[in-house]
């Protein structure tokens, strides 16, 4: 289930998860022809800025370029930048592009991504590439009102980044707290207070239902006006071209612990449904740290290691002033205390219990080393009973 | 092997930290990036360039000589 160090590989998908496939596979030492198509125009470029540097001006474009040009151009790849890949025929080893070109692989690596959910009516904005990011930008500043629906990670910084710029931002989240089920009740709530506390207008346990001319319909019916709406409402995995394929897809690309969804197919960052034997379970994670490291694993697995890939998960948001981080896998907890630090103070470090083990760590606002010794227990699988002090205040999700 | 970082990119995610401990550290404060050698020996070349991959930020160059 490898290829040989000649044999020609495919990546699909030319963002950070591709990227880190096509770099791992010359530095394992292939030699052979690496194909990587993306779809947008450009060469690759990072995401997690758009939302945050690139939104508020702070940056500029060419500081999101993944590769200096030599670096990129020492990988010797066979670029295949604002061509879309439409289909893949496994038994004959080939990927279809959108211009028609078939081409043949030895190993392929998917890594396609996700794009925005949209909602019903007409167009919005959302915020997936550098093109939408420079679009909102252009939308946001004092005298400018911009509804954005759903608070997640994503619709939390843009709000952030919108009331930083004196936009009059309304921020709309059918969940009665935001990100409860990502980071808990607790932790949402204090994150919903630092909204309100910048002037956002943040309106829980209210569901849009469709995108109207000036504003967004409300499932009340109601209208809430605005010049601008920023569509949040999380994401697809970009699996249709893989329809009729024979691979396994079920919200993502069904892959195995070591990230193969068929022999010598392997998927990553975004798109990959793979099973964590650290959890012991079956995750798809949006997060760009993982993105990075399933594109190397996939590719040592695609020349042969046979490494489980069985990584801690790490996520960052900036919101406001905060610089919210977390390790390990919270989605799904039973509990949540404070180890360190309190709530109210906005500084603190949460641990989070499932079953009988230690899965999360989320801090705000503390030293990021301190942090590190928590994700060391995650790591090693400890028992809750045995890595949280007994003191910590106990708090039910 | 020649490597630098840029300071301002990074996110204090750790990993490179986790990967390399005797090339990278992070500050106390912020956890932001501090380069402890910039001429790393060879014994750590393999996890330098792991740790200039994985990055979430891409704040990690290296030089290869």
């Amino acid at each position: 289930m490898s290829v040989t160090p000649t044999g020609r590989v495919v990546v699909v998908g030319a963002s950070a998860a591709g990227l880190a496939a096509a770099e791992t596979l010359r530095r394992e030492g292939h030699t052979g022809t690496i194909t990587l198509i993306g779809d947008e125009p450009t060469t690759p470029y990072d995401r997690p800025p758009l939302s945050k540097e690139i939104l508020s001006g702070a940056w500029s474009p060419d500081r999101l370029s993944l590769r200096a040009p030599a670096d990129l151009d020492a990988l010797d790849l066979d670029a295949r930048y604002g061509c879309a890949a439409i289909g893949v025929n496994v038994s004959e080893s080939t990927v279809l592009l959108a211009d028609g070109t078939e081409v043949p692989y030895d190993g392929l690596i998917v890594a396609t991504g996700v794009r925005p959910r949209l909602l019903p009516g007409r167009p919005a904005q959302v915020l997936r590439t550098l093109d939408d990011a420079l679009a909102l930008k252009d939308r946001l500043g004092p005298g400018r009102t911009l509804a954005v629906v759903g608070a997640g990670f994503l619709g939390a910084e843009a709000a952030s980044v919108a009331a930083g710029l004196g936009t009059h931002v309304t921020l709309l989240e059918p969940a009665p707290v935001p990100l409860a089920n990502a980071v808990g009740e607790d932790v949402g709530r204090i994150l919903a207070q630092v909204h309100l506390d910048h002037g956002v207008d943040l309106r829980t346990g209210t569901g849009v239902s469709e995108v109207v001319p000036g504003g967004v319909r409300l499932d009340d019916g109601s209208v809430v006006e605005a010049d601008t709406v920023l569509v949040a409402v999380g994401s697809r995995p970009n699996t249709e071209w893989l329809t009729g394929s024979g691979l396994t897809l079920e919200d993502g690309l069904v892959c195995d612990e070591f990230c193969a969804a068929a022999p010598e197919v392997y998927g990553a960052g975004d798109v990959a449904r793979w099973h964590n034997p650290l959890f012991d379970t079956s995750m798809r994670i949006e997060h760009r740290t993982n993105a990075a490291e399933q594109g190397m694993a996939a590719a040592c697995n695609l020349l042969g290691a046979q490494r489980q890939f069985a990584p801690v998960p790490y996520f960052w948001s900036d919101q406001y002033d905060l610089k919210i981080r977390a390790y390990g896998h919270l989605r799904g907890h039973d509990e949540m205390r404070v180890a360190e630090g309190s709530l109210e103070e906005r500084k603190f470090t949460a641990v989070y219990r499932t079953a009988d083990r230690l899965t999360g760590v989320l801090s705000v606002g503390m030293p990021p080393k301190s942090t590190l010794a928590w994700r060391h227990s995650i790591a090693l699988r400890a028992r809750w009973q045995d890595a949280v002090p007994a003191s910590s205040t106990g708090m039910a999700r | 092997m020649h490597v630098e970082v840029d300071v301002p990119k990074c996110v204090a995610s750790g990993q490179c930290v986790l990967l390399a401990p005797d090339v990278f550290d992070q500050r106390d404060e912020d956890g932001l990036v501090v380069l402890v050698n910039e001429n790393p020996p060879a014994e750590v070349h393999d996890a330098v360039r792991e740790s200039a991959t994985v990055c979430p930020a891409s704040a990690i160059r290296l030089e290869e000589s």
